[in-house]
């Protein structure tokens, strides 16, 4: 599958190079409009990323390994993204955990047969103090409960 | 204690995030003084508060400020530390979503000291729902006029760009910060063999924690001896402090360092939750060492306390743990994150982090034996001091913090069947 930015990305990305003394600090803006457009990384995403900015594609299959919010590969419409630190795991995380593999018939990386929901755990999301927390896509939820996630899973039907 | 809001004042005022009741409520008021002041006289306000940055490394601002100012390059950024992935900190937060133009204020005031026309804000990827905040609060102070070609009518040009990170711990280290946004991996340079600043595509740059940069209104407007009027001699000022944990009420809450911390955590978190006795703190976010029930009680929220303790203040970030807590597993799920956060550039960093989290797994499993022990100290002194940042020494104070004051939890478990 090809990949081409949006015409409203582009123009945004050229609005965004005026801001920067160099295009490639472009990298993370571009790769966020692929991850907005595609939901992941693709390898001809990477090629045409490496084009607009003038970099090996290499260097931004470098860069797209690094960092754990960009994925190669597509993930479910849903990503429950669990938090497993500290201060989480003291306030319930487990609990929490148990209780979405049951709901959702499926282990931690994997995607329910549907492609609806990918079940991830990640480290602290900067929201210890509303523990247990878990990020769906770019939405935060705080102060989980069963029956919060209940309800949030019914939400997103 | 004393009740103090010098960066959380506007926090619970309703609307407090848009332009209008911010201003109704003092901001961007010492943008005007500034002005008035002049340049060098922000920064030496700035010195003469004794302002210590909030990012974990409490380095005095004054001195990282004079290396950008005083460079003979005429371009200089600033960037605006708001990585925040340390675990149990959540304070920068809390000031982008409730007074986003307290931080604006300040990146005017310090790009205006050093002299230096673009700051970025390095936010962490997770916190897309709150930079949205931030940027609609940018997006109203340039319609405003208080962004751009002019600020506030002056001949100033001051622009504020967000940059968005993609999850990565290591990021929240200020050369990986740069690095990052240059459009590479996040990792560490090699430190300087002199003081230099830092720098951003061959640019002098400043890097500051949020809560540093949201400092600086309240000490341009104040004077920096309204500043030291808390705090102590070598800690001056406040802090955003956090409680996670088990705490009845945990959150963000401001206080003045020399606040004792058990005051602090009896006062604003309402003490330990469910009837349960204390067993340990880790002071200022994970990567501190941590301290035990009696030297919690002995700790004050300084620099100095925690020095002496053997810790450090770090972030501010206390995360408390009850009697039911296992010592053993609060370990285990701190080097998991180690392990998946090490940039991987340093051997001992690299291979320890694993090997460290491989055996703490071992003991949990009761397959390992005392010797263990001891190798994993082993491990932690190869990790201090010996690669480019200070991510794996952390780690190392981590390692020996736990399995020496609480050996006999370790020791205990291993002989325990399962
Ligand atoms: C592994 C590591 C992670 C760090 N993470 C952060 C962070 O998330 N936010 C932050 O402000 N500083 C972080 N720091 C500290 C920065 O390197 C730097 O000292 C700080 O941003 C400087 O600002 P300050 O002087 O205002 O504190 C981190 C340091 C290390 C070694
Ligand atoms: S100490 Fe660890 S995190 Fe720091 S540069 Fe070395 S490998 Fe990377
Ligand atoms: S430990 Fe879960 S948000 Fe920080």
């Amino acid at each position: 599958m090809g990949f081409a930015f949006t015409e409203e990305n582009l123009e945004e990305l050229e609005a965004l190079a005026k801001r920067y003394p160099s295009k490639e600090a472009l990298m993370l803006p571009a790769l966020w409009k692929v991850m907005e457009q595609d939901g992941y990384v693709s390898m001809d995403a990477i090629d045409v990323v490496a084009d607009y900015l003038g970099v090996p594609p290499m260097k931004v299959y470098g860069v797209v390994t690094f960092y754990t919010m960009f994925h190669l590969e597509p993930v479910g419409t849903y990503h429950i993204q669990l938090c497993r630190t500290l201060s989480c795991s003291l306030c319930g995380k487990g609990e929490i955990l148990q209780y979405l593999r049951n709901k959702l018939g499926i282990d931690v990386g994997e995607t329910t047969p549907d492609g609806k929901f990918t079940l991830s755990q990640v480290e602290c999301l900067g929201s210890c103090g509303t523990a247990p927390v878990m990020q769906i896509n770019d939405t935060l939820y705080e102060n989980l409960t069963p029956e919060k996630v209940d309800e949030i899973l019914e939400g997103l039907k | 204690m004393r009740e103090v809001k010098i960066v959380s004042r506007r926090f619970d005022i309703p609307g407090s995030h848009t332009l209008d009741i911010a201003r109704e409520h003092g901001a961007y008021e010492a943008v005007e003084r500034a002005f008035d002041m002049g340049p060098e006289a922000v920064l030496n306000a700035v010195c003469e508060s004794g302002l210590r940055g909030k990012g974990g490394g409490g380095a005095p601002a004054c001195g990282k400020w004079r290396l950008a100012k005083e460079h003979s390059d005429p371009t200089k950024f600033l960037a605006v530390n708001c990585d925040e992935s340390e675990p149990g900190t959540f304070k920068d937060r809390q000031i982008i979503t409730k007074d986003p133009h307290l931080l604006i204020e300040g990146i005017i005031l310090t790009c205006y000291a050093i002299g230096a026309h673009d700051a970025y804000v390095y936010i962490r990827g997770e916190y897309y729902g709150f930079q949205k905040i931030l940027q609609g609060a940018i997006d109203e102070a340039y319609a405003a006029g208080i962004l751009g070609e002019k600020t506030l009518g002056r001949e100033y040009r001051v622009d504020v760009t967000i940059h968005r990170g993609a999850g990565a711990y290591i990021c929240g280290e200020k050369s990986a910060l740069l690095e990052s946004m240059e459009g590479k991996r996040g990792h560490p340079r090699l430190k300087p063999h002199r003081k230099e600043p830092e720098w951003y595509f061959g640019r002098p740059t400043l890097v500051n924690n949020v809560e540093t940069i949201a400092t600086i209104p309240f000490i341009v407007k104040e004077g920096p001896e309204a500043y030291r009027n808390y705090g102590t001699e070598k800690s001056p000022g406040t802090m955003l402090f956090a409680l996670s944990g088990h705490v009845k009420r945990p959150g963000i809450y401001e206080a003045e360092f020399g606040t004792p911390m058990m005051a602090y955590i009896e006062h604003y978190g309402g003490g330990i939750r469910d009837g349960m006795a204390l067993k340990a703190v880790i002071p200022g976010g994970a990567s501190t060492p941590v301290l035990t029930a009696d030297e919690a009680r002995s700790a004050n929220l300084d620099y100095e306390s925690m020095r002496s303790l053997g810790s450090s203040l770090g972030t501010g970030g206390m995360i408390v743990m009850d009697e039911s807590v296992d010592m053993v597993e609060a370990l285990k799920n701190l080097l998991a994150f180690y392990h998946h956060e090490s940039c991987g550039q340093c051997t001992p960093c690299r291979e320890g982090t694993g090997w460290v989290d491989a055996i703490v797994a071992s003991v949990l499993k009761r397959e390992a034996d005392v010797a263990d022990l001891d190798k994993l100290l082993d491990i932690s002194w190869i990790m201090n001091g010996k690669t480019i940042c200070v991510f794996a020494p952390a780690v190392s104070g981590v390692i020996d913090a736990f399995v020496k004051k609480f050996r006999a939890e370790f020791e205990a478990c291993l002989r325990s069947h399962v």
